[in-house]
């Protein structure tokens, strides 16, 4: 496979000329506002190019095309479900009735709107076993932190706020659980992993005391293992009054297969833009939608998306022991229309089958890359698999530099050096709806640089070649950050 | 792998040079290739006293962010300031100027609790 050179493109501001221009202005028919006058100081200039709309149309086109996405090509970021969105779901979010709501419209004329939440959190509720949805919070780690700050909610409640303040994460959890719980106020405890990849239960049972607020457990977890003993973790959590967190970012193993709000979790969230074919990458917008169990319901944030007195579609603002609105609005509203699009699509029979098809292809991906990248718990995985390449290391090869030589054979990197406790970590999730053909091409892609890492390294470590840049200086970027274009260099 | 049978050891990879009551603490050349490029330090203001196992900073590199422990009780009575804008001696001299943390032990019979190199040698043959 080879790819595309393009050459290294120029900043817009690079082609801006004097007085170019690339639209007919009309000649205003209004009279003339001082504008200094009207809102008070301006700046002489904001440095806007100045550019034709031919050129304007190249610039963005070119850069277009060396992009990398889902709707090019082979994206098995891990932990991140980079799934196909179907075309379908733009449609809907399309439709004048829904595109053309105004934020500030009031409640009595988007009845319409709200029917559209209600029917996503239906969905929602069914699949996690949950009693209670709300999508106000507008990304993963927002819903982590929105569930943390109702679990506080619930132990002041009870008169247990100040006795309650640690929470415990596995040695595998994303970093946004320890964050997330910092943010809360609370002493964060390390709950180390067996050598099966399981949480240590006997450990967990070592530091399980009155003092922890709450457990947050990823299930499937960041090894992309199904945690066997969830029911008995969640019970051992709830003996000493503890609550249990789901971290759903792996929901897409589940979904339509098994519940959380079954296995005794308290809440969760869901990254809509994950598992439920909303828009990822790019900054989202996200929906950290959360599920909870009733005895939280009084505590979530306000207004909830709910029914009135006759069934009718209200926004309930009058919750006097809620914590309060965790955003503005409900995220952006057009994610749920295209979320209950995927969903309503998939239906009953559908759904199931995305979690068996990427548990599948996962597993594919693991059996034919064992001999060269052998698992890092060789079990069956759930949507993800996590392989090891520490035996690379003695012909001076790097996971990195595997990712590295991946993307000039055409394909986006899995993740590396996650999750931290497995050594040269290569974390990869392909997803229900890649093809057996792709898998293929991608596992031979890898089975090819596993050769060249032991006869020709070099191809490795100088790697990409192929693309507008080489090898990056990450650590030049973090010291030095320089994302802003300034005329005088 | 440069394990120098001068300096004591942690399973958390410091090292720990042991000078009268005083400790110089930083992070083992094992510790810095795990790492990776480290592109920041953050260090505990002097004066500060930590119980043994006592989170006392950070090491952030492009992969990851990472604790350091405290090996023992006692009082920080000076830190590295070089690395501050220099991160990457972590990873050049991790034993020499990459050094982290000067502490001065609560009892300077702690360090006999601490890994030797054969010791550290053998937590990095089950790595």
């Amino acid at each position: 496979m080879t790819t595309r050179t393009v050459p290294t493109p120029k900043p817009i501001f690079e082609k801006s000329r004097p007085g170019r221009i690339g639209c007919n202005i009309p000649v205003a028919d209004t009279p003339k506002v001082d504008l200094a006058a009207a809102v008070g100081e301006t700046r002489d200039s904001v440095a806007w190019p100045e550019i034709g709309e031919l050129d304007l149309v190249r610039h963005f086109t070119n850069l277009s095309q060396i992009n990398y996405g889902i709707d090019t090509g082979f994206y098995p970021l891990g932990s991140c479900t980079m799934k196909y969105n179907p075309r379908i779901n733009e449609q809907t979010a399309a439709l004048p009735g829904f595109a053309r709501l105004h934020p500030m419209q009031p409640e009595e004329s988007i009845p319409g709107a709200i029917e559209v939440m209600l029917g996503v959190q239906d969905f929602l509720k069914e699949i996690t076993g949950f009693d209670e949805i709300t999508m106000q919070p507008v990304a993963g780690a927002h819903g982590e932190l929105t569930c943390l700050m109702m679990i506080k909610a619930y132990h002041e409640s009870r008169g247990e706020g100040d006795q309650r303040n640690i929470v415990l994460v596995p040695d595998s959890a994303h970093g946004t659980n320890p964050a997330s719980a910092a943010r809360c106020g609370y002493k964060v405890k390390s709950v180390p992993t067996d050598a099966e990849g399981n949480t240590d239960i006997e450990a967990l049972r070592a530091v399980m005391d009155e003092t922890v607020a709450a457990f947050m457990v990823t299930n499937p977890s960041t090894l992309g293992l199904f945690e066997p003993h969830i029911k008995e973790i969640c019970d051992l959590v709830h003996e000493k009054g503890g609550q249990v967190f789901c971290d759903g970012a792996n929901m897409n193993a589940m979904v339509g297969v098994t519940r959380p709000g079954d296995h005794g979790f308290d809440c969760m969230h869901l990254n809509l833009h994950k598992t439920f074919s909303t828009p990822h990458g790019g900054g989202g917008p996200g929906c950290g939608a959360i599920g909870l169990q009733s005895h939280l319901e009084a505590f979530m944030p306000a207004p909830l998306v709910t029914r009135g007195a006759v069934g009718e579609p209200v926004l309930d603002d009058d919750r006097p022991q809620s914590i309060g609105r965790v955003s503005s609005f409900f995220g952006q509203f057009l994610m749920a229309v295209r979320a209950l699009t995927y969903l309503a699509a998939y239906g009953s029979d559908g759904l199931p089958e995305i979690a068996r098809h990427a548990v599948l292809n996962a597993n594919y991906i693991k059996a034919r890359l064992k001999d060269v990248l052998p698992p890092a718990h060789d079990r069956p995985c759930m949507h993800e698999c996590i392989l090891t390449a520490k035996e690379y290391k003695k012909y001076g090869v790097r996971a990195l530099d595997i990712s590295k030589r991946l993307i000039d054979l055409g394909f986006h990197p899995p993740t590396n050096y996650f999750p931290l406790i497995v050594p040269e970590c290569m974390m990869i999730e392909p997803t229900e709806t890649e093809s057996k053909e792709t898998l293929d091409e991608f596992c031979d892609a890898m089975i090819q640089i596993c050769t060249e890492a032991r006869e020709d390294h070099e191809l490795l470590i100088n790697a990409p070649q192929k693309q507008v840049v080489g090898r990056l200086n990450e650590a030049e970027a973090v010291k030095n950050l320089d994302v802003k274009w300034q005329a005088d260099r | 792998m440069n394990v120098p049978a001068d300096l004591k050891y942690t399973k958390s990879h410091e090292w720990i040079r042991i000078d009268g009551d005083t400790a110089i603490i930083g992070i083992t050349e094992h510790a810095q290739s795990e790492l990776g490029d480290v592109v920041f330090v953050e260090l505990p203001e002097p004066g500060r006293v930590l119980q043994a196992e006592e989170t006392l900073g950070s090491v952030e590199s492009v992969k990851t962010v990472s604790d350091l422990y405290a090996p023992m009780a006692g009082e920080v009575v000076e830190v590295n300031g070089a690395l501050t804008g220099q991160p990457e001696l972590v990873n050049s001299d991790s034993m020499g100027e990459g050094w982290m943390v000067k502490l001065k032990m609560n009892d300077a019979s702690d360090a006999d609790g601490l890994l030797d190199a054969a010791g550290y040698e053998a937590v990095l043959a089950d790595a």
